[in-house]
């Protein structure tokens, strides 16, 4: 299939842009102005000022003589880039492969995308008007080069849609500078009466090159086709990607649920044929006034189950703001990996948490409470009691040492152990009596000391004494002294656990 | 004649409980979790898995004996396979303890609910889940919708869950099959022996649907429980939801 690019040429964007965004200034005479060598050169002005005489280049203490209403904006940098990145999002639902072209213009490839709106003529009367609606003043080509497109957008006094083949002709009347040449370039050329391409283009390459140099003759080739030109799009294309165009703009959530659920289907059909599964996913979409946003999901398991997936969406579609309307969903499967096969899971016993039933329940409460809430733990070799149990995400891992059972633990762990207040009768054996957040244990029966060291090459500090305590009900305690007995008062007793 | 109408009685009596979202063991699996003399209380002598259980503790020393108390279930429960869900918001389990009751603590996945409204989402999807044994849940506050909602969830995928109550101020009616309270009791040695025994509960079942409520006096002892024949305390059980 032959390529076919579209050129879009914004021809007073700075302008146009100011004008949306504040309609008071309709029927004033406005210009935009940056400093250049001490003066205020303008750079972009609107249909009132140029009929004042104003245009772009002028000098703006000129312009006031001329039109003494001017209103003078101070021009930001990078403004028209920004402009422009928005915008070529926008055309995102025109086509996938969208190119930004500073100053002022977009470079779509729309081989394939246009028979969509029925044929080119139609796709781009839309595009033009839908931008005129908006308030953009554009020209467009479309031609089966991008230099082709980029000269006809700009130069061509009719046949913006050049068929196919019939780029050579339509490049035939223009000025040379429908070829992107710079500027001492073309002075050259005018000094030498070379007013239209046609003057020139049956000039040997050799000829050419001599004279006005090799790039030149680069940009003549690729203009004709001769030499290869590539478009950089601001997305990635991602293998395994859908997309929805709403015929209306969407606003309701069960609409938007429908669509989802479409995409999804699409996408896991290619996947399950193909056998992978996604780990994760973005659903993005775009919005009739302009805006846009996504959500993103993912899996422990590589899954290709419409349903699955689906669920995973609806705990974050709360998120979606439909606005006026969505227009288009696009679906991208950002990571995809190949799935386990489920027959063979069939003959194997009902495993623990690897079933794909218990990765998919995690993966929905993953969407909700995020996945750094759920833990797994697995036997650290460590004796410190906060590095016994180590924790780990990956669900599959297995232990690499056994759960020690030959020393009581307690059922349940203080974060930070907390201060008692203990009474031992003698020294190194377990107490008589500790209080405890005001209430007074008598201890009945004990186990211990049991020495924890301190592991020293991993935090200082003093070793413990552990003692297992039972109080006169039955209550069952883990207690530890820091440090060594000593003759003075300040004995540091804690609470540490609670056994079953 | 008299025969028939005590057959047609007997029946019906297992036809309510059926119809109550109870329902028998499947043939092959033994439902006997070793908790014997316990297992008399329970509808048709068989502890209700696939139902939702109910814990209440008042102390940070009853939640630990409710912990073992419950770990000593799931050991069972997990020797047919299945994972196991610990779902909490202010979570101060220790896993390597678990193994002392049978359990492998890197077959529990634990969920650390951040906000405490979420935790009965989390719960709710858990019990839905049919590759889950067990599911067990803290929590503080729980209303008789909530506990509805998790008990309908379990009727249709068979999950035994397991609702530790913390810290819970007033006791309300739940539409839970049981509800327990374990507390800790003096554990025993043998004569002269110092130190701590092994660990030692009574075991209130304070209501259950279609079984008789009791109280006893267990203890955990190579992996399985033991009843105390010693210490009978039936007159405690007069309350029921």
């Amino acid at each position: 299939m032959p390529k076919r690019f579209a050129s879009i040429w914004f021809r007073h964007l700075l302008t146009d842009q100011k004008a949306i965004r504040e309609p008071a200034l309709k029927g004033k005479a406005y210009v935009f102005a940056e400093p250049d060598h001490g003066r205020l050169l303008i750079i972009a002005a609107n249909e009132e000022a140029r009929n004042f005489g104003a245009i772009e280049g002028m000098t703006v203490a000129d312009a006031r003589i001329v039109a003494p209403d001017l209103i003078v904006f101070d021009a930001k940098p990078g403004r028209n880039i920004k402009l422009l990145k928005g915008l070529a999002e926008w055309f995102l639902r025109y086509t996938p492969l969208v190119q930004l072209d500073p100053p002022d213009g977009l470079l779509l490839d729309i081989t394939g995308c246009a028979h969509l709106k029925g044929g080119e003529t139609a796709y781009l009367k839309e595009i033009v008007s839908r931008l005129r609606k908006i308030g953009y003043d554009i020209r467009p080509g479309i031609a089966d080069t991008i230099g082709s497109a980029w000269g006809v957008a700009r130069f061509a006094t009719a046949g913006l849609i050049v068929k196919e083949g019939d780029h050579r002709n339509a490049l035939m009347p223009l000025p040379p500078s429908a070829l992107r040449l710079p500027f001492d370039l073309l002075i050259k050329l005018r000094n030498l009466g070379l007013t239209r391409i046609s003057g020139f283009i049956h000039m040997p390459k050799s000829v050419l090159r001599r004279r006005f140099g090799k790039d030149m003759v680069l940009r003549l080739q690729q203009a004709l086709g001769q030499e290869p030109e590539y478009l950089f799009p601001i997305r990635e294309p991602v293998p395994y990607h859908e997309r929805l165009v709403c015929l209306d703009p969407v606003r309701t959530r069960p609409a938007i649920e429908i669509g989802l659920n479409r995409l999804l289907e699409d996408l896991c059909k290619r996947l399950y044929s193909e056998g992978l599964g996604i780990r994760s996913a973005m659903l993005s979409w775009y919005r009739i006034d302009g805006k846009n946003g996504s959500i993103t999901i993912g899996t422990n398991h590589a899954s290709n189950r419409t349903q699955h997936l689906f669920k995973l969406f609806f705990i974050k579609l709360d998120n979606v703001a439909p606005g006026m309307g969505i227009e288009l969903f696009l679906l991208d499967a950002i990571h995809t990996e190949p799935v386990s096969d489920k027959q063979s899971q069939l003959w194997s016993s009902r495993g623990g948490a690897e079933t794909e039933e218990v990765a998919e329940l995690l993966d929905r409460v993953a969407g909700r409470i995020g996945a750094a809430q759920i833990h797994r733990y697995l036997p650290g070799e460590h004796y410190w009691p906060e590095r016994t149990a180590e924790q780990h995400a990956d669900l599959r891992k297995a232990p690499e040492s056994e759960w020690r059972t030959d020393k009581p633990r307690p059922m349940q762990l203080l974060d930070r152990p907390e201060p008692i207040e203990a009474m031992a009768l003698t020294p190194d054996y377990p107490p008589k009596l500790f209080i405890w957040r005001g209430q007074q244990h008598v201890i009945v029966g004990a186990d211990g000391p049991e020495r924890i060291e301190r592991e020293w090459w991993l935090d200082p500090g003093e070793h413990r004494d552990y003692y297992v305590a039972e109080d006169e009900s039955g209550r069952r305690y883990w207690l530890f002294r820091s440090g060594h007995y000593s003759a003075e008062n300040n004995q540091h007793w804690y609470l540490h656990g609670f056994f079953a | 004649m008299l025969a028939t109408k005590e057959d047609i009685i007997s029946k019906l009596r297992q036809d309510m409980i059926r119809w109550e979202g109870f329902r028998p063991p499947v043939p092959g699996t033994s439902g006997d979790l070793g908790l014997g003399v316990l297992a008399k209380s329970f509808p048709n002598g068989v502890f209700p898995t696939g139902a939702v259980h109910e814990f209440i503790s008042s102390s940070p020393e009853d939640t630990a004996a409710c912990g073992g108390f419950i770990s000593g279930i799931v050991h069972q429960l997990l020797s047919n396979g299945g994972a196991c869900l610990w779902i909490s918001y202010t979570r101060r389990i220790y896993p390597p303890a678990l193994k002392l009751f049978g359990v492998d603590p890197d077959q529990v996945i634990f969920v650390d609910v951040p906000a405490q409204k979420d935790v009965l989402w989390v719960t709710e999807e858990a019990l839905k889940c049919e590759g889950v044994a067990a599911v067990i849940c803290e929590i503080k506050e729980l209303s008789f919708m909530e506990s509805r909602r998790l008990q309908l969830a379990v009727e249709k995928s068979r999950v035994t869950g397991f609702l530790l109550r913390k810290d819970v101020k007033k006791i309300n009616t739940t539409a839970c099959i049981t509800r327990w309270q374990v507390r800790p009791v003096r554990s025993k040695l043998r004569e002269g022996m110092p130190g701590v025994g092994q660990p030692r509960w009574q075991v209130e079942l304070q209501k259950i649907r279609n079984g008789k409520p009791g109280s006893w006096t267990v203890e955990w002892k190579k992996l399985s429980f033991r009843t105390i024949e010693t210490l009978p305390v039936l007159t405690e059980c007069r309350r029921y939801a």
